[in-house]
């Protein structure tokens, strides 16, 4: 049977007066609880209370009050965007779609007694829980770098006062001075990010300090969109863009903020502003509640996005191991539109349909030259499976990139009111 | 009603002799491009006096209601200085339609196949002959042997038909299913229905929609995203979509 507010009432009225708590409990409205605000949790938390009609009780718990997206926060560092552009509120998700929004930080989760407790004290209990974290940072990674040393060389990994902190280094950087980029291994959150933050970068230099240098050290022989970008490099910021793949410049031994320098096995690379970017792991919460396997990363049922340890949590974006899927905030907002259909199938006798899963990641190399790779995705039983995708071509003409461009700008509002309402 | 006159007119006079239709259609298709200028271009240029109302053709050609057709092969879309197009025609040109036998053919056929929201409010010539023999009269104009790409006109055997099969049209879509599978185009396609860089989908009628879908799973609409999103969609995803779009309203 549909568990529905009216049913509810009706059963709260035949056991009026009687000590029933534990048949009330099961006759009250399903609850759902959803750790993490992001593209991923956000849009859980719309589409089940959207879908539900108040069928499903729905909490989200995310800490800030402001969520800056990453997504276009390159744009930002860029002077593409303003940082107000890419901030939202979690208004809307309460006021008009009766999501119970909490501002606090999800501290543990008691899989025994599904609960979660949270840094405040308070314990919130679920029928079904979604973590989305994000991801977090594997320090191993850069030795000598820590959370300590993120206002001396930020990662900007995560947006916000981060990216805020990164573009004023770099427009403040000295005349000629050298920008370093530590690229992260894989896996990691947005495959093409580190690429286009370095266009964006080499966009501020190449009008406000010309003679400056910019330097990748990447621990990878490959990226996304190479092709793309070094065509790109070479047109819009001739002689300004050097890539050193780890097989080049060796590989990271020690990061001493300090002397700003970057020590490989090889050599020692001295930077003015140093963007360094560790490798990543699932946010901390998802780790604690044991839903991460040796990769760091959470492994999922493809069909359903529910976690392997857990039938009754789901995740969604940058944590989860899936598959074929890149990390970006357009994959976390397709996977939670699974993620939000199979809750509401297994909590009341709503459908559950085929699991589809999509990708576009549109990057800006310079002003209106934009480029986007995408793929469509299947659940089989092993992994979310890419089934057919495309990329940009090198040598495309003006029109098609500026209209690129513009195509992404669109995206960008399209996907904010899908996942903030 | 004029319009429609004459395309029943030239249909039913075709349509006397199918043998004849046959090979005014391989004749077009099979000879070299100086030759086209002959029996068909003469038809076509008949026909054409359908498109003048809108479009001017030949030496003294200028823009009116629609884009002079002078050297069209070729011509990216949405690309004649001082014409008036829709946002979506110039969209298309933007991502790579170009006018070449092929998307003149479709075009031609229904310009709604190929651009939902063009301004080019024509029902279109049914008859495949019709369109082949104005697309022969338009390659007149497209004098200079560079405006005719040789392997667009010559190397198709056989006219690409987008029209939807009235039995895919008529299939009833699921509203929920709808809903559900809608998830992957409101990521970029809003359902508030505003159009900021990417076209409004919203209360487009269902067989606006379907069309539009099948002409991008056939790959004969452009655009690299959406082929890849209509791709594995299927008769009645594509018509639960519609049905599921064409109920949403602004």
């Amino acid at each position: 049977m549909k568990i529905t507010r009216r049913t509810f009432g009706i059963a709260a009225l035949a056991t009026a007066g009687a000590m029933a708590a534990p048949s009330l409990m099961a006759a009250a409205r399903p609850k759902v609880v959803i750790v993490g605000g992001g593209p991923g949790g956000a849009t859980v938390a719309r589409y089940l209370a959207k879908a539900s009609k108040g069928d499903i009780d729905v909490t989200l718990i995310e800490p800030t009050r402001t969520y800056y997206t990453c997504f276009f926060s390159n744009l930002y560092l860029g002077g593409f965007r303003e940082l107000q552009s890419i901030a939202h509120s979690y208004g809307r998700l309460a006021s008009e779609y009766g999501i119970n929004v909490v501002h606090d930080w999800a501290t543990g989760v008691d899989r025994g007694k599904k609960m979660v407790a949270l840094a405040s004290g308070g314990m919130v209990p679920y029928d079904r829980l979604v973590v989305a974290p994000g991801i977090d940072f594997r320090y191993e990674t850069v030795p000598g770098y820590g959370i300590e040393s993120a206002n001396k060389m930020p990662h900007a990994w995560k947006a916000g006062s981060q990216t805020e902190l990164l573009k004023a280094q770099v427009e403040n950087m000295r005349e000629g001075g050298r920008y370093v980029m530590v690229a992260p291994p894989n896996p990691f959150r947005c495959p093409p990010g580190p690429y286009e933050r370095v266009s964006m970068v080499a966009h501020i230099l190449k009008r406000k300090n010309p003679t400056a240098k910019i330097l990748i050290i990447d621990p990878k022989e490959k990226f996304s969109k190479q092709g793309l970008f070094q065509e790109g490099w070479a047109t819009h910021y001739a002689g300004m863009i050097e890539w050193l793949p780890a097989s080049i410049a060796g590989k990271i031994k020690r990061i001493d903020t300090d002397a700003m320098e970057i020590h490989t096995t090889d050599e020692v690379f001295k930077a003015d502003v140093a963007n360094v970017i560790p490798g990543q792991k699932a946010g901390h919460i998802a780790t604690s509640a044991g839903l991460a396997n040796d990769t760091g990363f959470c492994p999922i049922v493809p069909a359903t996005m529910q976690s392997q340890m857990d039938e009754n949590i789901y995740l969604v974006g940058d944590s989860t191991i899936a598959g074929d899927m890149p990390k970006s905030g357009f994959s976390a907002n397709s996977q939670a539109k699974v993620a939000a259909m199979a809750i509401r199938a297994s909590l009341t006798d709503s459908k559950l349909f085929p699991a589809r899963f999509a990708n576009t990641c549109w990057s800006l190399i310079s002003t209106n030259d934009g480029v986007k790779v995408g793929a469509k995705y299947e659940a089989t039983p092993e992994k979310i499976a890419k089934t057919s995708g495309f990329i940009s071509k090198v040598g495309e003409d003006a029109e098609l990139r500026k209209r690129t461009f513009e195509e992404s700008v669109g995206w960008y509002e399209g996907i904010s009111a899908d996942i903030f309402g | 009603m004029r319009l429609i006159r004459v395309a029943i007119t030239i249909t039913g006079a075709g349509a006397g002799n199918i043998a004849a239709l046959l090979c005014a259609g391989l004749f077009f298709l099979f000879v070299p491009p100086v030759m086209a200028n002959t029996a068909d271009a003469v038809r076509g240029q008949k026909i054409f006096k359908v498109c003048a109302s809108c479009h001017q053709v030949g030496p003294k050609a200028k823009n009116s209601v629609g884009p002079h057709l002078n050297r069209i092969f070729g011509r990216r879309a949405g690309s004649v200085e001082g014409a008036s197009y829709s946002t979506d025609l110039t969209r298309a040109g933007q991502t790579g339609l170009h006018w070449d036998l092929e998307h003149l053919n479709i075009y031609l056929e229904n310009p709604r196949n190929l651009v939902s929201g063009t301004l080019m409010k024509f029902r279109g010539l049914k008859d495949p002959n019709d369109r082949a023999d104005v697309i022969a009269y338009l390659r007149t104009f497209s004098d200079n042997p560079r405006d005719i790409p040789e392997a667009a006109p010559t190397a198709t055997t056989t006219p690409h038909d987008p029209a939807v099969d009235p039995g895919i049209l008529a299939i009833q879509g699921d509203p929920e299913f709808g809903e559900y599978l809608a998830g992957e185009c409101v990521t970029c396609h809003q359902r508030s229905g505003d159009d900021q860089g990417i076209p409004s989908i919203v209360g487009w009628p269902v067989e606006v929609f379907v069309t539009a879908m099948h002409a991008y799973r056939a790959k004969s609409r452009t655009h690299p995203v959406m082929q890849m999103i209509a791709g594995p969609l299927n008769d009645d995803e594509i018509a639960s979509l519609a049905v599921y779009f064409e109920k949403l309203s602004k």
